[in-house]
């Protein structure tokens, strides 16, 4: 297949401007006559049903949760990037282009992610209007502060809550337009399948979680927001209900899915306590501002923290391994998330883990300097220039609580640790894929009027997604490029009129979710499809995950592709398909992510080359960093269904074209 | 940290096939619970223990798993997300229990959120009660003022952050003797009450989130402040007096 990513000519600070005002319009009086689907009401989603309908389109929004306002962008953390240079600290609309580009180690769309970032000044207008609560220092004005592969503050935040005001915003305006009529939201909907009609995209079939309902719903337009896979991994930051599902139904109807074997693995998470765990607990990136990551130096310090014998605080400094400022001068403890989750796995992997659970993975992220800096800062200000120890610590404390509070709290809850005295116990966990299924340049799939947005498509972050960069894509998806491009789709469908869903296209497509429901529930297999999930997850983590080599890859593809056949035979589902039935949402869930989870194991091994997140332990150079090939991998790999049968899908090729950065070695020493 | 171990555990939990359907409370026995698990970890154990001896597992309401979503519920001992305070469902553990322990676990009981099944429960009215205004009307074109060309006093900032920070569980109500909703309307108007941006329509907000709530069936506001203790997020009661102080003026004018 030929992949036409249409980029629109010029240069690239001119691309979105003359690629808007070139696209074509739908007249106001023609859009009530035009249905639009929205799957999925995170910050994509919901920020592209609230304008959609605003302009007057008559949407449908899908969300599986109890309210739109629960999907899982809620609970990102840190903050969002925006090119304002507030702080005068030298950023501009080009570094946060090229900071993204080298972040995701030039395996993004330049054209993209420059609209991205030229973008991304109007979100924040745009929030701060709809009354988001951003923090703001004592003069009013918004604050920021610094993460991870930038050397600039330019990210926006409110506590260690941005995402949840952020996804709130959204619901707000998603909210007055439901409200007026113009959006009709279904929650506790999952989308099933995709409609195509005459090669277009015409509708979905939905299944009614309560009362088990298959509905049908026609639209000129779908978009796909419905998040990332990570879940694929059984353990991660994602939320329990977090799905390939809609994604993957597309891909089988024909969408190319792009890149899947790249997944972040966020270094701050709270490490496994065992095997009844259900998920994995992000410590907000924003917290390396302030914190400072470390093991001991020495292997037998490591053995007793870890027997209990010893305590991190009574380890003097020179026994102390900073491994990030000592490996990473130039970004210290900020370096992108890829580096710093493969620098904790390589010191733990070499035995200076400090958690004291199967696999003794943990390092310390330590808040004790911050504490001594902001205290004796805050003494000063308030005229103390003498401070004690105890006024020091004190004021330091304060100043972290205003800072962290919620998420020190959080990690008090879950560990039973006061991270204000002790440091903090963190190891790397799945928390983002930058995989997704394949769009264009108007962030159209290979399918026709079937469009992807936000984590769900592959498109801005290349190999690695900085951090505050997936709030600030969900948004620019759906506020500012979808209104544009889903329009210029639209224009074309004013004469079509109301689809129909008694077509033999609905028919064939409800009958085949009904068949694939009523397959599991006469199953009567003996195994639970969490039995089933968690056996794909640890293939997943220990094959094809933060380092990856043929031979474990191969057998992965083997093993996942055995355990497919084992799952249909003998998974059991209790209940029955006309009520709320969570065990079978799983089932239909985990069904897709068993296809995804080969896919990403084939992905990783046709990828001979290590670059962001994606790290093959055969490339590599002699001080463990990235060796990427330019020459030979320098592409987006889009995969196409072809049946039951994963192993027979066929990669296609988008090559990357650098034209204004220029591609280098990613440094961050 | 004390170290964690596993202990045997009582549970009575509701259960209801559907909104119809009268309900009961079961008894199962849990053994082996890890008091380094979660709460809702422990529900998981019990459901795969059900599964295994194919019976049907225990519906319940859960999704991000670290207390922001507020899709999860549930009155645990006669409290609203559990003994402890400050927490979410989902981010109470098993350590706050002891071996031999049994554990009463319902639904939310009010009249304004129906049960859906088991220890689900439908909380729509408040998307309802947002729906009626708790919004700026502002155009997503992202062509408004500059983030930065009006200044918000930091302590404004501040208030309305924490006002916004509710997580729309419904803890409040299903707390209060009144089925009150005031708690979670009041946040809302307050974060808009509190921002220049939002003082615009403030008083067509509040006089429309206000009918909204009355017309969902949600009670009235004695004061008796239970909705604050059980708040997960610690919303102050403040807010709910600057809803009545909101009110008051709207209706004045």
């Amino acid at each position: 297949m030929k992949l036409d990513s249409k980029i629109p000519e010029g240069s690239i600070s001119e691309k979105w401007t003359n690629h808007k005002n070139h696209l074509k319009l739908v007249a106001p009086n023609n859009r009530p006559k035009i249905d639009v689907i929205v799957v999925g009401t995170g910050l994509a989603g919901a920020s592209a049903a609230a304008s959609l309908g605003e302009m007057g389109y008559n949407v449908k929004a899908f969300c599986f949760q109890d309210s739109p306002r629960r999907a899982h962008s809620i609970a990102a953390q840190g903050g969002i990037n925006a090119a304002k240079n507030y702080q005068n600290d030298g950023d501009s609309t080009y570094r946060l282009f090229y900071d993204t580009i080298k972040g995701g180690d030039y395996r993004a769309r330049e054209a993209n992610v420059h609209r991205l970032a030229e973008v991304s000044a109007n979100i924040i207008d745009q929030c701060v209007a709809q009354g988001v609560p951003f923090a703001r220092d004592y003069g009013g004005m918004l604050d920021n502060r610094s993460f991870g592969g930038t050397q600039v503050q330019r990210t926006f935040y409110a506590a260690g809550q941005t995402g949840q005001q952020l996804l709130l915003g959204a619901y707000s305006a998603l909210s007055r337009q439901i409200g007026v009529g113009n959006v009709e939201m279904f929650n506790r909907h999952e989308m099933l399948d995709l409609v195509k009609v005459d090669g277009k995209a015409r509708g979905i079939i939905a299944r009614n979680l309560v009362t088990g309902e298959l509905e049908r719903h026609s639209a000129h337009a779908v978009i796909i927001a419905s998040g990332g896979y990570g879940n694929v991994y059984f353990l991660s930051t994602n939320a329990m209900g977090s799905n390939v599902t809609a994604g993957w139904k597309v891909h089988k109807r024909g969408a190319l899915f792009a890149n899947p074997c790249f997944v972040q693995i966020h270094p701050t998470c709270i490490p496994v306590h065992g095997v009844n765990q259900s998920k994995l607990t992000l410590m907000s990136e924003s917290l390396r501002n302030s914190g400072r990551i470390w093991v001991p130096k020495k292997k037998e310090d490591a053995e007793a923290i870890r027997a209990g014998k010893l305590k991190p605080t009574q380890l003097k400094e020179e026994d102390r391994d900073y491994f990030l400022e000592r490996r990473y001068p130039a970004f210290g403890n900020l370096v992108p998330r890829d580096v710093a989750s493969r620098a904790a796995k390589e010191r733990c992997d070499e035995g200076h883990g400090i958690e004291a659970n199967d696999t003794n993975e943990g390092v310390y992220l330590d808040f004790s300097t911050e504490i001594q800096t902001k205290g004796r800062q805050a003494a000063y200000s308030q005229g103390n220039h003498n401070p004690s120890a105890e006024e020091v610590t004190k004021l330091g404390k304060k100043w972290l609580e205003e800072k962290y509070g919620n998420l020190f709290a959080m990690y008090e809850k879950i560990t039973d640790e006061n991270p204000y005295e002790t440091p903090m116990k963190i190891y790397p966990a799945v928390h983002y894929t930058m995989g997704g299924v394949w769009v264009d340049y108007n962030l159209q799939s290979t399918i026709p009027g079937c469009f992807v947005a936000g984590e769900a498509n592959f498109s801005d972050h290349g190999a690695n997604r900085l951090g505050a960069s997936a709030l600030m894509q969900g948004l620019a998806d759906g506020y500012f490029v979808l209104p544009y491009t889903v329009s210029n789709y639209l224009a074309d469908e004013i004469r079509t009129g109301k689809i129909s869903t008694d077509s033999p296209e609905f028919a064939e497509a409800e009958n085949s979710v009904k068949e694939a429901i009523d397959k599991f529930l006469s199953n009567n297999g003996t195994k639970s499809v969490d039995h089933f999930h968690k056996r794909l997850g640890l293939i997943m983590w220990n094959k094809v995950g933060m380092a990856r080599n043929e031979k474990g890859l191969k057998e992965a593809i083997e093993e996942i592709a055995a355990l497919k056949e084992e799952f249909y035979k003998d998974v059991y589902v209790p209940g029955s398909s006309d009520e709320l039935n969570p065990e079978l949402e799983k089932a239909l869930r985990v069904a897709d992510f068993i296809d995804l989870g080969q896919l990403m194991a084939m992905d990783a091994l046709q990828r001979k080359e290590s670059c962001g997140g994606h790290f093959r332990e055969e490339y590599q150079d002699s001080e463990g960093e990235t060796l990427r090939d330019d020459e030979n991998f320098a592409f987006v790999g889009a995969w196409e269904y072809m049946g039951y049968d994963i192993s027979k899908e066929v990669l296609n090729k988008e090559e990357l074209k650098y034209e204004f950065i220029k591609i280098a070695a990613r440094n961050y020493k | 940290m004390s170290a964690a171990k596993n202990i045997n555990i009582t549970l009575k939990i509701w259960r209801q096939k559907n909104a119809k359907a009268k309900g009961q409370i079961e008894t199962y026995k849990l053994d082996n619970v890890s008091t380094a698990s979660s709460f809702l970890e422990m529900l998981d154990q019990l459901n795969e223990q059900l599964i295994n001896s194919k019976k049907e597992p225990v519906a319940f309401d859960h999704d991000c798993r670290e207390g922001i979503c507020g899709m999860c519920s549930l009155y645990i001992n006669g409290r609203a997300h559990g003994p402890d305070t400050g927490t979410t469902t989902c981010q109470l553990h098993m350590r706050k229990f002891n071996d031999g322990d049994t554990i009463y676990i319902e639904p939310w009981r009010s009249k304004a959120f129906p049960v859906v099944k088991d220890l689900v429960v439908d909380r729509s009215a408040f998307d309802r009660i947002q729906q009626a205004g708790g919004f700026v009307s502002v155009n997503t074109s992202g062509r408004t003022i500059d983030a930065n060309a009006t200044p918000v006093p930091k302590h404004d900032a501040d208030r309305a952050f924490e006002a916004a920070a509710c997580i729309g569980c419904g803890a409040c109500v299903a707390t209060c003797k009144n089925g009150s909703a005031m708690l979670f309307v009041g946040a809302k108007v307050s974060q808009y009450a509190l921002l220049p941006q939002g003082k615009v329509e403030a008083t067509q907000r509040v006089l429309n989130m206000v009918r909204q709530m009355d017309e969902e069936g949600f009670g009235n506001c004695t004061n008796t402040g239970a909705c604050e203790v059980e708040c997960p997020k610690g919303i102050s009661l403040e807010n709910i007096a600057r809803m009545n102080r909101e009110y008051l003026k709207a209706s004045i004018i």
